[in-house]
């Protein structure tokens, strides 16, 4: 499935990795491993090296996204209206920790930084709704909103 | 040359220069972590800042080069607290058991804890938490232990270029590791362990065979027989403080006496044995057009290293087992026999300077009705342990010799574990096979030294042979691609994965000693110049062993118990 993206590189070319690691990114939503071993090989830098960048930034996954992502404001203001608890209501309810995916695949739980909406702390972004100034008696009613929404109107998350 | 002073001394130093060297040079030393010598520097670890006069902040002096005029202070207020600061940052994210380390007493941590005398815990903090790597059968990974100096990553990928660990994630979370941190054994790793030979900890350090060795020993059924590679009598010394390059091989005999073996043989006698029959294969794939160039087959790490990235060249490699194996399956059938013993009682260690050999006396081919023709590897520093353990003196023990039959050997077995040796030993012997008459002068320069390629042509007979000396695995992409695409001219190609061959083998005594390779092989060749024979072929145990048992070089019995065959492994490793 992404074999065509080395059509626009040179072999062997090492300045290609990162560019190559985006364009993967972009086909799957994430960075699978025998795509990994494909760059590595087409570039000739050794996996490890080349696992070694996809972990460096942050901008990389290395697992498949979930349905739904739920991203958890842990900036300075939220974090003053005990964010922390937030996130480990979220780790716990979900059964995972932050930066990881759900094994029905339903959810990703992810941590941020200040995302602009200091003035409805603490904040946490699922998918593109904002939910502020939540409680942790509020996270099962939100998760249930989303446990149920159906899969093609989530799709465009996947791309 | 540059003018300079450091710490108020004149230096002339030469252009290009780092201050470390210069500073060196005058014998000011400068503590290093993430430094390695002929490497570009890196500038990571900062243990070695130094104040510069016009400078505001510190200077990293690995990384810094003189110029004229500098003026520069090595050791201040300031550059103690700094290089104190860096290292109690580091103690605090360490495991701190140095009680119960393996490098206790050899760890460049400890070493710096003390030089800038940590004597509190400053920074409590969270420490970091990985599970140690023992997937493989030669080396364990100990990342809690690590502390990031990043210097096994350089050495694996600009020296060995074979890449198989490298940094990952980043900040507190960041570990060296293995592609998606699976174990070292699914990885490229040809665990030819020179990482561990400049690890500053014991975060890299092999797998200990020394219980197993020890319960063998204890076992009153079992018949257990040490063999020793020619690099360990070389190097094993310099763990008790000996002169670099001291031949220790009477020593080394005692001890293993002591230690409760029945019989202490030579692996240099199998090295003999390795060049009859490397020697008569390779006339052989001449005279009858056998694949050529033909490539050595007595480093583990080189095969593994052909196993898993260029199969297609596998027919190219001899089929000899390496020395220690072909002892090995001597002993457990020719010698068994001989003395009346029941070989599955027969346990043999092999005492090698190398890592990848434990996971070579585990390959499944290298043995006969189920019994491994090698036992156990202990590494030169685990024979050393051992030693200790067992309240052995080295240095107040008697000399004595080899057994025999299999611990004769001439002076072309010994210069095995050096670069370039089992190719001067095969040439010694191929020449006389081929014309008959014994070569004048025994010594091949043109294959001797650090070179990392190493080429030569020599005349035997009306043959021109073109030969190649690949000294680390590092230097054979070029090579094995000439030969992959029929463009080589060699016959034969010698090919050792560590820098130096053997001597400089992963299992060899830890310090960063500069002059340590050169003065081992010098031993090794010195071995030589003094060995009664210096021709394979002239090692009466080896002739008296064709005469009662193999027959010839090559028979079909030789082929049965010396040769071995080798898999297509990309499969397995590459997706
Ligand atoms: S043992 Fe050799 S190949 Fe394996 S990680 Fe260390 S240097 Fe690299
Ligand atoms: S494993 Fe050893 S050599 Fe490698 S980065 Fe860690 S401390 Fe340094
Ligand atoms: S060169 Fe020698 S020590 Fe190094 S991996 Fe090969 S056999 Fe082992
Ligand atoms: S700190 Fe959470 S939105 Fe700004
Ligand atoms: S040794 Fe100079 S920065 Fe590490």
């Amino acid at each position: 499935m992404h074999s065509k993206i080395f059509e626009s590189y040179q072999p062997n070319d090492r300045s290609a990795l990162i560019p190559l690691l985006q364009d993967v990114q972009n086909i799957y939503g994430y960075l699978p491993e025998n795509a990994l071993r494909d760059i590595s090989d087409f570039v000739k830098v050794p996996l490890s090296r080349v696992y070694g960048v996809a972990t460096f930034y942050n901008q990389f996954r290395l697992t498949p996204l979930g349905e739904n992502i739920i991203r958890v404001c842990r900036g300075t203001a939220c974090h003053v209206k005990n964010s922390a608890n937030i996130l480990f209501a979220l780790e716990t309810e979900l059964g995972i920790t932050a930066g990881q995916t759900t094994r029905d695949k339903k959810f990703t739980l992810e941590v941020v930084n200040c995302i602009g909406a200091c003035s409805i702390a603490p904040v946490i972004l699922v998918n593109d709704d904002y939910h502020g100034r939540i409680t942790v008696k509020d996270i099962p009613k939100i998760l249930k909103k989303y446990q149920t929404v159906k899969k093609t109107e989530t799709a465009e998350v996947m791309k | 040359m540059v003018q300079l002073t450091i710490n108020g001394i004149k230096v002339n130093a030469e252009e290009g220069m780092t201050v470390l060297e210069a500073a060196k040079s005058v014998g000011i030393s400068i503590p290093t972590l993430c430094h390695l010598k002929n490497l570009d520097p890196t500038g990571a670890c900062r243990i070695c800042v130094v104040e510069i006069e016009g400078f505001k902040g510190l200077t990293p002096s690995c990384a810094y080069p003189v110029t004229e005029g500098m003026v520069v202070t090595t050791d201040s207020p300031r550059v103690r607290k700094a290089r104190k600061t860096i290292v109690e940052l580091l103690i605090e994210n360490h495991p701190q058991d140095c009680l119960i380390c393996v490098r206790n007493k050899n760890c460049e941590l400890q070493d710096l804890s003390e030089q800038y005398g940590v004597r509190e815990h400053r920074y409590v903090g969270e420490t970091k938490c990985h599970a140690i790597d023992i997937s493989s059968a030669s080396m364990e990974r100990d990342p809690a232990k690590c502390i990031l100096c990043g210097r096994c990553v350089r050495v694996c990928h600009e020296v060995q270029k074979i890449g198989a660990i490298d940094f990952t994630k980043r900040g507190f979370t960041s570990i060296v590791t293995t592609p998606y941190n699976k174990g070292l054994n699914v990885s490229d790793c040809i665990l030819c362990g020179q990482c561990i030979l400049v690890c500053p900890t014991a975060a890299l350090r092999e797998k200990s065979s020394i219980k197993e060795v020890a319960n063998a020993l204890y076992d009153r059924k079992k018949y257990c027989i040490a063999q020793v590679a020619p690099a360990v009598r070389a190097s094993l010394g310099e763990e008790y403080n000996m002169p670099l390059g001291t031949d220790v091989t009477g020593l080394l005999v005692t001890g293993l006496r002591r230690l409760g073996f029945k019989k202490v043989f030579d692996t240099n006698f199998a090295a003999d044995l390795t060049i009859m029959e490397e020697a008569t294969e390779l006339i052989n794939r001449i005279q009858n057009g056998g694949s050529l160039p033909m490539f050595t087959s007595c480093c583990p790490g080189w095969i593994k290293y052909v196993e898993m990235n260029r199969p297609e060249v596998l027919d190219h490699i001899s089929t000899c087992k390496s020395p220690h194996e072909m002892e090995g399956a001597v002993l457990k059938s020719y010698y068994a026999k001989k003395m009346g013993i029941d070989p599955a009682d027969i346990y043999v260690v092999s005492i090698m300077p190398c890592t990848v050999k434990k996971y070579e006396s585990n390959r499944a081919e290298l043995s006969a009705d189920a019994m491994p023709d090698v036992d156990a590897v202990l590494t030169t520093r685990e024979l050393v342990r051992f030693f200790k353990t067992a309240g052995i003196d080295f240095n107040d023990l008697p000399e004595s010799e080899f057994d025999n039959p299999l611990g004769e050997s001439t002076g072309a077995a010994a210069i095995f574990g050096t670069s370039g040796g089992v190719m001067e030993a095969a040439l010694r012997t191929a020449y006389f096979k081929i014309t008959g008459t014994e070569l004048e002068h025994l010594e091949f320069e043109e294959i001797r030294g650090m070179a990392g390629i190493k080429e030569a042509t020599v005349k035997i007979g009306d043959l021109d042979v073109s030969i190649a000396v690949v000294n680390g695995i590092g230097n054979v992409g070029p090579i094995l691609d000439e030969v992959q695409n029929g463009t080589s001219k060699h016959h034969f190609i010698e090919v050792m994965a560590c820098p130096g061959g053997c001597i400089n083998g992963g299992g060899q005594p830890i310090h960063q000693k500069p002059e340590k390779v050169a003065k081992r092989v010098k031993a090794l060749y010195k071995i030589d110049e003094n060995a009664k024979t210096r021709r394979s072929h002239e090692n009466e145990s080896v002739i008296t062993l064709y005469r009662e048992f193999f027959g010839e070089p090559n028979s079909h019995k030789a082929h049965e118990i010396l040769h071995t065959e080798y898999f297509d492994k990309r499969k397995i490793f590459k997706n």
